[in-house]
């Protein structure tokens, strides 16, 4: 046990708690019993922007040394993991064989146990939905006890979990399906939008013939180019779509005893940069994003079809970025994400006018169309319009821009991502999360003593005892 | 009814903008002090505890922050010279409120200089007060704040701390020993999560400073309060009020003595 400083992975608002690192599952069902008033939250990779993952002066328990794969069958493509294992490490493990996440979100530097407590969200989810959909069981450790959930079994406890920010228990054991894939290229179709009415037409057109879809925006450019995008969109490549010569090109560079398929499932990403900790706030300002947004708004292609892209570069681009939240310097970054509904492209302009107007450097702002929602009663994705943006902190004035979005979104029955958040009042969350009492009253019985406890759930009233 | 309403809303917790929910001032009739709570109410703030003498004050100020939208105002009696009262007090609300995001130091006596030099009773009087009576607070309160694991502590100075005049050495001392007490404090506390603001205004229009003469450029009360918000957003270690007094006053340090002495402010 040690005193340590935590913050989620925007670094503002730090918290220091005794970091607890069970090696087995054993050790950690006994943790529990350690928590007194303070409480006790789950840990992973510490992805979550916000304070989601934090528990001042109470206990944290780090997961991430409970990994690996308990369980396979290569056939049905069902695993069965330990909660601490990363999405990396599963990709690994699977990718050579054919097998590949269902749903991932832009890192795959989380744990199987934080994706199903955010119940995360990726490209695909207009075809797809979330992480959880793909969850057949998981096995829970609560204060009161060990449970194994399944949307059958122990059904309420399974979605309130699902997207329910740690705050049931700690998962330690999770199957889930993966999908089959035949390389490790992704053939998209990149092209430039003009204005946000073009880049939502041909979203709202297209979206349906693509199993993955998403655009970047520039959120600071103005007037007619407010809402200029570029729409990435596209499909895992099938190893006909590989050209003859890239076939070669991999044949060449393997060992002989693999042959041509599995050459096209090669996955091995590395890390480019490692960002290094002395960067000084503010070197990410309205001027320099500018810049920045239009030299890659610019060196996009007009439109390009059938690109064949590396998995790795089209669903982890920052990735190959390490630390990279450290490029907002020590006062670091807000993330904000946002659904609303699709009758409410109305306030969606509305928001991103705010924004591009601002004086504020939103920067990698992703615009994307949500399927239906899910089970899970916190989870966030629902049929609409998503925007997440990133926000250095340090410029007055932020947090009534924020606030005023808040009221914007809560107005149209939309809503703000926990997972991202770490300013959000409770007063506006029973309005974006209908279904808080039901999680409420689920956490009261797997929980009666309140022992879990988050910074999170502490601003936010997310559990009440 | 106060304890009803704590049991149902539970724990609070400030936010990136170090925003709080909760609230304890230590000198809650201080009208800087009240200017600020109506600030940090309009923010997010919901749960504050008024610590001091003056329970009328600290009353009518109660319902002006309910009015804001506090939902709990709880009233403490307090006497920063009573160092001995200091554990249980500070103790019993971080033990009732489990959450204290926020602890202003807002207590301070101007004292008189003449009165002072005459009787150095009452000089030792302004001194326990605005210095002793900070160290034990900020102390208690830091050790609570450990415990909780964050917390900013926000210390009200003055400009009269950053050099010492002769026309009111007493006070600007006491003011020059905390601003110093506070610094040191914050250091050594950086990397624990708690973090320490000190606010150094210039005159202030209040009921400490009514009756005496003001110094150039006064301002008011909301004037501080709005600059200790946005202290707090923008995450500052020292609020200067107003800001540029911040150039002024390294010129001041630096002038030499025997000119020093002749300026009369």
């Amino acid at each position: 046990m040690s005193r340590e400083l935590l913050t989620g992975w925007g670094r503002t608002t730090p918290s220091a708690a005794e970091v607890l690192h069970p090696k087995t599952v054993a050790e950690l069902t006994q943790m529990i019993s350690l928590a007194g008033k303070r409480g006790i939250i789950a840990r992973g990779l510490g992805r979550s922007y916000g304070d989601g993952a934090q528990c001042g002066g109470g206990l944290v328990v780090d997961t991430t040394d409970i990994k690996g794969v308990i369980q396979e069958d290569w056939e049905a493509g069902s695993f069965k993991v330990a909660a601490g294992t990363s999405l990396d490490n599963l990709i690994r493990y699977c990718l050579p064989h054919g097998w590949f996440l269902p749903v991932t979100p832009g890192t795959r530097f989380i744990t199987v146990g934080g994706a199903v407590a955010s119940d995360v969200h990726g490209k695909n989810h207009h075809k797809d939905g979330t992480f959880s959909r793909y969850v057949n069981s998981f096995t829970i450790v609560t204060p009161t006890s060990t449970l194994l959930a399944t949307p059958d079994i122990n059904s309420d406890i399974f979605w309130a979990t699902a997207g329910g920010m740690g705050l049931t228990g700690i998962l330690t054991e999770v199957t889930l399906s993966m999908i089959r894939i035949e390389t490790a290229h992704m053939l998209v179709d990149i092209e430039r939008t003009q204005d946000l009415d073009e880049t939502m037409s041909k979203m709202e057109e297209g979206d349906e013939s693509y199993r993955y879809s998403v655009a970047w925006l520039d959120c600071l450019a103005t007037g007619k180019h407010l809402g200029r995008g570029i729409l990435m969109r596209g499909d895992h490549a099938k190893s006909t779509d590989m050209s003859i010569g890239l076939r070669k090109f991999h044949s060449r560079h393997q060992s002989g005893k693999q042959n041509a398929d599995t050459s096209l499932l090669e996955f091995n990403p590395t890390v480019r940069l490692q960002i290094p900790s002395n960067i000084p706030s503010g070197l990410l300002n309205r001027a320099t994003v500018k810049i920045f947004n239009e030299i890659w708004f610019q060196k996009a292609p007009r439109k390009l079809l059938r690109k064949l892209l590396p998995l790795v570069s089209f669903f982890y681009p920052l990735d190959s970025l390490g630390n990279w939240n450290r490029l907002y310097g020590p006062a670091g970054f807000i993330q904000y994400q946002f659904v609303v509904p699709f009758g409410a492209a109305g306030e969606l302009k509305k928001a991103i006018e705010l924004i591009a107007t601002s004086k504020y450097a939103a920067f990698l702002a992703v615009l994307k169309r949500f399927g239906p929602s899910g089970n899970g009663l916190l989870s966030f994705p629902m049929s609409g319009w998503t925007l997440a943006l990133d926000i250095p902190l340090g410029a007055p004035g932020l947090a009534e821009l924020l606030n005023k979005l808040d009221e914007l979104i809560a107005g149209c029955e939309g809503r703000v991502y926990l997972t991202k958040d770490s300013r959000l009042t409770p007063e506006l969350l029973p309005v974006m999360y209908p279904r808080l009492s039901e999680f409420k009253e689920i956490v009261k019985k797997t929980d009666p003593q309140g022992v879990f406890t988050s910074d999170l759930s502490r601003r936010l009233d997310l559990v009440s005892h | 009814m106060l304890q009803a309403a704590v049991a149902e809303r539970l724990e609070d917790m400030k936010d990136s903008f170090g925003y709080p929910q909760s609230v304890l001032v230590l000198g809650g009739s201080s009208d800087i002090a009240g200017a600020t709570l109506i600030e940090l109410v309009k923010q997010r703030c919901r749960t504050v505890v008024l610590a001091g003498r003056n329970r009328d004050a600290m009353g009518s100020l109660a319902t002006e922050l309910h009015s804001f939208g506090a939902t709990v105002v709880d009233l403490v009696d307090f006497d920063a010279v009573d160092v001995k009262t200091h554990e249980q007090i500070i103790s019993n609300i971080f033990t009732k409120y489990k959450n204290i995001d926020l602890v202003l130091i807002a207590f301070g006596i101007l004292g008189n200089q003449n009165e002072g030099e005459e009787d150095p009773l009452k000089a030792v009087c302004v001194a326990e007060t605005n210095f002793t009576g900070a160290v034990s607070t900020c102390l208690w309160t830091v050790k609570y704040f450990k415990h909780q694991g964050y917390g900013t502590l926000v210390v009200l100075s003055s400009l009269a701390a950053e050099r010492v005049r002769k026309n009111n050495f007493i006070y600007g001392a006491t003011k020059a020993g905390l601003d110093g007490f506070a610094q040191g404090l914050g250091d050594s506390l950086v990397g624990s999560g708690i973090k320490v603001m000190i606010v150094r205004p210039g005159f202030v229009l209040t009921k400490m400073t009514k009756g005496t003469k003001s110094a150039p450029m006064p301002v008011t009360p909301d004037v501080v309060a709005r600059s200790i918000v946005k202290g707090l957003e923008l995450g500052k270690e020292i609020v200067w009020i107003p800001p540029f007094m911040r150039i002024v006053m390294s010129l001041v340090r630096h002038l030499p003595r025997p000119i020093f002495r002749q300026i009369k402010i």
